[in-house]
């Protein structure tokens, strides 16, 4: 468990964006009725990514569009560690990743980049106030570590140098392009794919090409069943 | 090898279009009436004749596990989707929604439609927002052309929600799951009741893995038979292998189950790094599995029951794999830390137990600790494991478990080493 507890300093008040609001009611609907408090982890994203972080005033807000007790929405934005409670940075707020897949492909590397460069410690702003980092658990692209999130989108195989470009990138405002560093796509492997070469899977044959071979099983089964009828009635005399 | 032509997911890695129209050039909701037009039971007995076993982490047979679902009820029935993929090691849910999302909202409706369920909730952890971004475009695509909603082109009303954690591993725990959804803290349910007959708003409940429900479709067009006749009996089909750590070339790959691991990971992943032999370990299936020595490893099939002969699981297929030059201790106390990070807290063995496993890791990587602190160590592990309210305290003291079965030298080395750099200050 990680203690987590709301900032000393909280702005005065919160209110969604007429957007963001006619976006929750939308949002509760899809809901059965009287389950309105399943939207509350949609609700609290949605506030933080119009303030930046989760602020008390934002924690209320989204309890009376729920109907629900303050303390069971302040309980949700202590529980779930995507809730930034402190301010973060102007620029990027970065989230390396440091378990145990990504470490072992250089993690603690991209970590001490964000010591130098940001801050000694996670969850502290940078001194221009621009940047601020922590270290996250897991975040399911380890066949891509080392990684780091930001915001929506991630950057993947990482190395010091190539993560000191993105923050490079962020600062002047024009980031590299999520996703590999190394140049590869997605998850295939470095160099190229291993499988999925055959271009018949692509060529529009799939369609329609299991049809004949499902209808011989029914066939089959049919008979099958037709004959187990007609023994039936013999195995009982 | 699996070929191409057997493979189920052909957009694993995007490199074609991951929106309808592309998913149908590629088979997808091709005249999936003709399969729903089957029957409830026929889909369950062809999933059960698959052999299909749940591709998130336990291996339960999944058609088994929709038998168990009311037939006659008056609450509704739900299907939820378990997209929480959070166990270090694991990244092919997000493949499968960001790359190819359509096998995944075709798989919802049948099996939804298998278990006499009217609506879905599809669980996407807060940190895959890309993925869900794809997920929910491909859901409003289906949406459109009426394959699912009311009064859709199959014949059964279907609603298809996607929802979203907020970063809690333990939301993939599937009461956890439930409660989250519920829109409270993600602490698991003690069970009974299961969830068939109590989960989601107290309703029957079927949770199933990403993969689990997307490779639906593909096994009732080809047939069970198709399926079952990949990997060995009892470990069937296809799977979606994620190789990391200290190979040349880390990926996901889809390959038949039951393959050898060196296959796996000379084939697809150009092999350990530095080559065959300065292989140390691999944690075959996720951080909760323990790992297997390098010794061990020679002949290794990558399927459940391989791996429950050598006291590991397959788990999520996430093979972890960590060369000669791994400090196994630290990468071990790095994977405690990720426990006592993400327990929920409610049951003391657990909260109290990976925290404190957590820092004898710690002393144990810099050599500080005892040598008796080693038995110390097993013996918390056993007071965590089956005392808890989930698996996740499994889950945790495994893979100690598993590294003190196999790394107890390494240990005791690193304590030697200490006390002999000790006692060479003390002399100078
Ligand atoms: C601590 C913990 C974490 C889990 N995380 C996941 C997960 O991220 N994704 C998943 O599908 N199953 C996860 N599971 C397993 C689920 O509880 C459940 O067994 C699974 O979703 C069932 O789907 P399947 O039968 O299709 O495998 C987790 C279990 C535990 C105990
Ligand atoms: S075992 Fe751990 S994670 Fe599971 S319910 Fe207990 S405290 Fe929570
Ligand atoms: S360990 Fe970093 S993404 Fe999984």
């Amino acid at each position: 468990m990680a203690v987590r507890r709301l900032h000393p300093d909280q702005p005065a008040s919160f209110a969604f964006t007429p957007e963001n609001l006619a976006w929750a009611k939308a949002r509760i609907a899809q809901y059965p009725e009287g389950k309105q408090a399943s939207a509350v982890i949609p609700l609290l994203w949605r506030a933080q990514e119009q303030e930046g972080w989760t602020t008390e005033p934002a924690i209320r807000a989204v309890a009376d569009t729920l109907g629900m007790a303050y303390i069971r929405v302040y309980e949700i934005a202590t529980f779930y560690t995507m809730y930034q409670l402190s301010p973060v940075g102007k620029k990027a707020h970065f989230q390396v990743c440091g378990t145990t897949p990504c470490m072992l492909r250089g993690a603690e590397g991209i970590i001490e980049v964000c010591r130098a460069r940001i801050h000694h410690d996670p969850h502290h702003l940078s001194a221009d106030g621009a940047f601020s980092w922590e270290e996250v658990e897991c975040i399911g692209a380890c066949a891509n570590a080392p990684v780091v999130q930001i915001l929506k989108d991630v950057w993947e195989d990482l190395t010091p140098e190539s993560f000191a470009k993105v923050l490079d990138g962020f600062a002047a405002g024009k980031p590299p392009a999520p996703g590999s560093q190394a140049g590869r796509t997605a998850s295939s492997p470095v160099g190229g794919a291993t499988t999925l070469t055959d271009a018949k899977l692509y060529d529009g044959t799939a369609v329609g090409g299991w049809q004949k071979s499902f209808a011989d099983r029914e066939k089959a089964a049919a008979e099958a069943a037709a004959k187990a009828a007609a023994a039936a009635p013999a195995a009982k005399s | 090898m699996l070929a191409d032509k057997d493979r189920i997911f052909t957009n694993i890695y995007g490199f074609h279009d991951w929106r309808l129209a592309g998913a149908r050039k590629r088979g997808l909701w091709d005249d999936t009436k003709r399969l729903i037009d089957k029957g409830h039971d026929w889909i369950i007995n062809e999933i059960k004749a698959s052999g299909l076993r749940g591709r998130g982490g336990a291996g339960f047979p999944t058609g088994l596990k929709w038998s168990f679902m009311p037939k006659n009820d008056s609450r509704p029935s739900y299907l939820v989707v378990n997209a929480d993929e959070s166990e270090p090691g694991s990244c092919k849910d997000r493949e499968i929604m960001r790359h190819d999302p359509h096998h995944l909202v075709e798989g919802c409706l049948i099996a939804s439609y298998a278990m006499r369920a009217h609506t879905c909730f599809i669980y996407v952890r807060g940190e895959f927002i890309r993925e869900r971004e794809h997920l929910e475009a491909a859901v409003k695509e289906a949406y459109d052309a009426k394959l699912i909603g009311k009064n859709n082109i199959h014949g059964w009303d279907f609603d298809l929600v996607v929802h979203h954690g907020a970063g809690a591993y333990i939301c993939g725990e599937e009461t956890a799951l439930l409660e989250s959804l519920e829109g409270k803290k993600g602490q698991p349910r003690l069970k009974p009741p299961f969830p068939a007959n109590s989960g989601l708003y107290g309703a029957p409940t079927t949770v199933n893995n990403v993969e689990s429900i997307a490779v639906v479709p593909t096994i009732l067009r080809r047939g069970s038979a198709w399926f079952s006749g990949i990997g060995r009996p009892n470990n069937t089909g296809t799977k979606l292998f994620q190789i990391s750590g200290h190979v040349n070339k880390p990926c996901v790959v889809e390959e038949a189950m039951s393959i050898p691991l060196r296959e796996l990971l000379e084939k697809h992943a150009g092999g350990v790094r530095g080559g065959w032999d300065n292989l140390l370990a691999v944690i075959p299936g996720g951080s909760s599995m323990p790992c297997i020595a390098a010794t061990d490893c020679q002949e290794l099939l990558m399927d459940f029951d391989s791996m429950s002969a050598l006291k590991s699981g397959l788990g999520t297929a996430a093979v972890i794999v960590m060369d000669k030059s791994t400090d196994i201790i630290k990468a071990f106390s790095r994977i405690a830390y990720f426990y006592k990070h993400e327990s929920c807290g409610q049951c003391t063995p657990c909260r109290e137990g990976v925290a404190w496993i957590w820092r004898l890791m710690e002393r144990m990587a810099r050599g500080e600790a005892e040598k008796s602190e080693i038995d110390l160590l097993f013996s918390v592990t056993k007071q965590v494991e089956g005392h808890t309210i989930c698996a996740f305290g499994e889950g945790a003291v495994w893979p100690i478990q598993g590294f003190l079965r196999n790394f107890r030298p390494a240990i005791e080395q690193r304590i030697d080493e200490r006390i002999a750099a000790e006692a060479r200050q003390a002399a100078e």
